[in-house]
This record gives structure tokens, C-alpha cells and sequence, in this order.
């Protein structure tokens, strides 16, 4: 399993180049406003782009555009949330995997009776990731999926990737932390102005 | 009953009551008075003219007359149904949607009456067309701008919620789903109201004319029940067609969420 890009750009940012392996991690490095989130766009074919992009030697093209979304499943900063409560936003399939989950990046076990609109924002940041896993991508794109978190569930966030990564995910991660960047990527791409630049 | 025909006298007679409204305005100091000469003016000169319009129109007897009428009522309606969002689609595509919408539903629905209920002869009469497309087209208009607005307007609240959606997957007709029915629900409300109020908080005009131009109550009101059929039928359509005419203009082949295709 590969994920690949190849001259990727739009109007905004690019050309990019890289090509994520299973179970490797692509981190995205760079300052506000560079065209990191742009990026993610690009590659979860949120945006109109030109280039390559393929899953497993298959284009994007060949396949609908919700089957690369299942596949290809994008995280932004700011998840958006459309029913009242948290659970709505959850398959019931998937209820049986959400709730571990939830538990393990330190959620109240009641988290998902409660309404969105009185979550914290680290609180969505947690639950949209668990909304994305469950689905199982094949490769997970996380727009700084820790910002809004203390220093434990961090570590509770990055613990729970690796093991994700070990079962053979593809992580392309957008993080301000060098540190984190250090921790979780086998490769870095680092943006200046929408240009992959030599980091 | 015979219909009480108005003399010039009778009317200026009424006039002395927007100057009673113009008097009240200089004691009270509600700087309206000018305001309400001028619309009352206004509204004199354009129903006069409409008046004349019409008597010309229905003199002449002709389909190409009263079509060419029609279109002119459809245009402005479509441009105001095109007009009333703050937010429209690029190149103008509001108008088309308006346009298609409102001539598609007032088309629709004025000849299904003409050919069914009314059944004047010719089915075209402009006595009867064009008063009846005059109404449809007042409702359809109402119907057709308040779900237009519902898309276009309320598309910067449902953005997040309906590219999260995307993100994970869904079909783009399953995450605008819920906006869309929000906007043609909205859009259906005022023919709603119009027809549970009707008869019992308000009298509706045409009924209300029509009895006062002589015609038997019990008539008056199998019309009326008639066109609010009619007024219903057009209301729901065109919010249906609008609401999802907006949607498709906001996506592509690849089921993005296109707001560059707002401006």
C-alpha cells in the first residue's frame, strides 16, 4: 500500500512530491498560512488539483469520489459536526470501537451522550479523530490533531497512532511540534509560501 | 347582486384619508408624509397603467399578446427570486435558476387550472390567464426566494457540518440533505400559514374582491379553495426545484463542496 503524489498543486500550493509506505508517516512542517491544510485538501480530493495522486498504484480518478474519501479520510483542524448530539455522528456498527477508544484518549465515558456544542475544543478534536479511525482509512491525514490537548492526552493521541501505524495506516501528519514531528515521522515535508522546501 | 361601479369621486373621496395619514405625519413629526404622497402616488399611477395594460391586452384578444404579458411577469418574478439571497452564484447562474424554476412551476400549475378547473374558452383567454399566473407567480416567487436564500444563505453556517460529512465519505446529496430540506420547508411555510389562516384570521383578496364585484359568496370561496390548491402545488415545486437546482451548482464530478461557485 502507497500513497503518492506527484507534481500535486492547485492555485494555492505545489507542486508537492512524496510517497507514504503502510505503516510509515509523512509529517507536514511549516508556518500559518505556508499551505499545509491546502495540502490535505489536495490529497483527500476535498479541492480541485492537478498531478498525480494514487492509492495502491490506482489513481483517484478510477475510483468515486467517496470511495477515496473512505480511503483517503481527512481530519481538518476545526472537525465539523452536523447533528445535536455525539453519538449521531457515529455508525451504529462502529459504537462498539468508538467507546474504547474514547476511553483510552482519556474521554468522559459519557461523551457520547452529550451535545457537541457543549464539547471543548480538545474534546472534538479527540472525538473526530475516533469518528475517522473507526472507519478504518487507509491512510489518515490529521491537520495538528493534537493542538488543543494537555500533555497527557498528547501522549494518549500519539501512542494510539503509533499502534494504528504498526497495524499498517498510512499518517500524513500536519504538526507545529518539531518535537512531535521527530516522534511520530519517518519522513518530513516542509512548506514555505505553498513550495515543498528543503527542510 | 349588481357590481357598484366607482365613480373618480368616490376615490378622491377615499384619498382624503392618506391626507388625514399625512396631517397625522406633520403633527407627530414622523417625517413620513412625503413617503406615504409619494407611494400613494406611485401606487395610483403603476395600477392605472396596469389597468389600461390589461384592458388593452384583453381587447386584443390574442395569444401572442398574452404571452408576451406572461413572459414579462415571469421575468421580473425570476429576478426577484434570482435577486432577494445575499449570497448568488457566479455567471449569473441565480437568474437561470429563477428563471427555469418560476416559469416551470407558474407554467405548470396556470395551465393545469386553465385546462382543468377554469376552462375558459379559449383556454387562454387573457381574462383568465393572466390574472391567474399574476397570483401563482406572487406565491411562487415567495417560495422560490426564501428556499433559494435557505441554500445559498445558510450555506456559510452548514459548511463544516456538511464537509465533515464529505471527509468521511458520505455522498454529496447525503450531506446536503438536511440543508436542503431545511430550505424547502422554509419555503413552503408562508402558502401553509396562507392556507390554515385563510378564512378564519384573514379574508384572502381575491375572495374578498370577488364579493364585493357581486359574485355569490359560495362561488367566491370554491375559487378561492381553487387557487390556493394551485398556489400550494406552484409553492412546492418550485421550492423543490430551486433548493436542489442550488445544491447541484455548488458541487462537481468529484462531490466537492464548491463555495468559489458562491460569491
Amino acid at each position: 500500500m502507497t500513497l503518492r503524489m506527484h507534481m500535486l498543486r492547485n492555485t494555492w500550493a505545489g507542486p508537492f512530491n512524496a510517497s507514504i509506505e503502510a505503516a510509515q508517516c509523512l509529517c507536514v512542517t511549516g508556518a500559518s498560512g505556508s499551505g499545509k491544510s491546502v495540502l490535505l485538501r489536495m490529497l483527500a480530493d476535498m479541492d480541485p488539483a492537478e498531478g498525480e495522486l494514487s492509492l495502491a498504484g490506482i489513481d483517484r480518478r478510477a475510483m468515486s469520489a467517496s470511495t477515496w474519501r473512505q480511503r483517503v479520510m481527512l481530519v481538518p483542524a476545526q472537525a465539523g459536526w452536523w447533528a445535536t448530539t455525539v453519538q449521531e455522528h457515529f455508525a451504529e456498527a462502529t459504537m462498539t470501537n468508538a467507546r474504547p477508544l474514547a476511553d483510552r484518549l482519556r474521554l468522559p465515558s459519557d461523551i457520547f451522550e452529550r451535545q457537541v456544542l457543549r464539547l471543548s475544543s480538545g474534546e472534538r478534536q479527540r472525538l473526530a479523530l475516533i469518528r475517522a479511525l473507526v472507519t478504518r482509512p487507509t491512510a489518515l491525514l490529521l491537520d495538528e490533531p493534537t493542538a488543543s490537548l494537555d500533555q497527557d492526552s498528547v501522549a494518549a493521541v500519539e501512542s494510539l497512532l503509533a499502534e494504528e501505524l504498526a497495524r499498517g495506516l498510512i499518517l500524513v501528519l500536519v504538526t507545529h511540534d518539531a518535537a512531535q514531528a521527530a516522534r511520530m515521522g519517518q519522513q518530513t515535508l516542509h512548506i514555505a509560501g505553498g513550495k515543498a522546501v528543503a527542510a | 347582486m349588481k357590481t357598484i361601479l366607482l365613480q373618480p369621486l368616490d376615490l378622491s373621496i377615499a384619498a382624503s384619508l392618506v391626507i388625514v395619514d399625512i396631517g397625522l405625519s406633520i403633527a407627530l413629526r414622523l417625517r413620513l408624509h412625503r413617503q406615504i404622497a409619494l407611494a400613494a402616488a406611485r401606487m395610483v399611477v403603476q395600477l392605472v397603467m396596469i389597468g389600461y395594460v390589461l384592458k388593452f391586452v384583453f381587447a386584443l384578444d390574442s395569444p401572442i399578446a398574452t404571452s408576451v404579458i406572461v413572459m414579462l411577469m415571469v421575468l421580473v418574478a425570476a429576478r426577484e427570486v434570482a435577486a432577494r439571497p445575499d449570497r448568488s452564484l457566479i455567471h449569473g447562474q441565480n437568474y437561470l435558476i429563477g428563471l427555469v424554476s418560476v416559469a416551470g412551476a407558474a407554467t405548470l400549475a396556470s395551465v393545469f387550472a386553465l385546462i382543468t378547473a377554469i376552462r375558459p374558452d379559449p383556454w387562454f383567454d387573457p381574462h383568465y390567464a393572466i390574472p391567474l399566473v399574476g397570483i401563482i407567480l406572487g406565491s411562487v416567487l415567495n417560495a422560490g426566494s426564501i428556499a433559494l436564500d435557505g441554500v445559498l444563505g445558510g450555506m456559510e453556517a452548514a459548511q463544516p457540518g456538511i464537509e465533515a460529512r464529505l471527509m468521511l465519505g458520505h455522498s454529496y446529496w447525503a450531506a446536503m440533505a438536511s440543508l436542503i430540506r431545511g430550505s424547502i420547508r422554509r419555503g413552503m411555510l408562508p402558502i401553509i400559514n396562507q392556507m390554515s389562516a385563510a378564512g378564519i384570521i384573514t379574508l384572502p383578496g381575491i375572495m374578498t374582491g370577488q364579493i364585493l364585484a357581486g359574485l355569490d359568496p359560495i362561488e367566491a370561496v370554491k375559487y378561492q379553495i381553487l387557487l390556493m390548491f394551485l398556489l400550494s402545488g406552484a409553492s412546492g415545486l418550485v421550492a423543490v426545484a430551486v433548493a436542489y437546482a442550488a445544491a447541484w451548482r455548488l458541487t462537481d464530478h468529484r462531490q466537492r463542496l464548491r463555495l468559489d461557485h458562491l460569491r
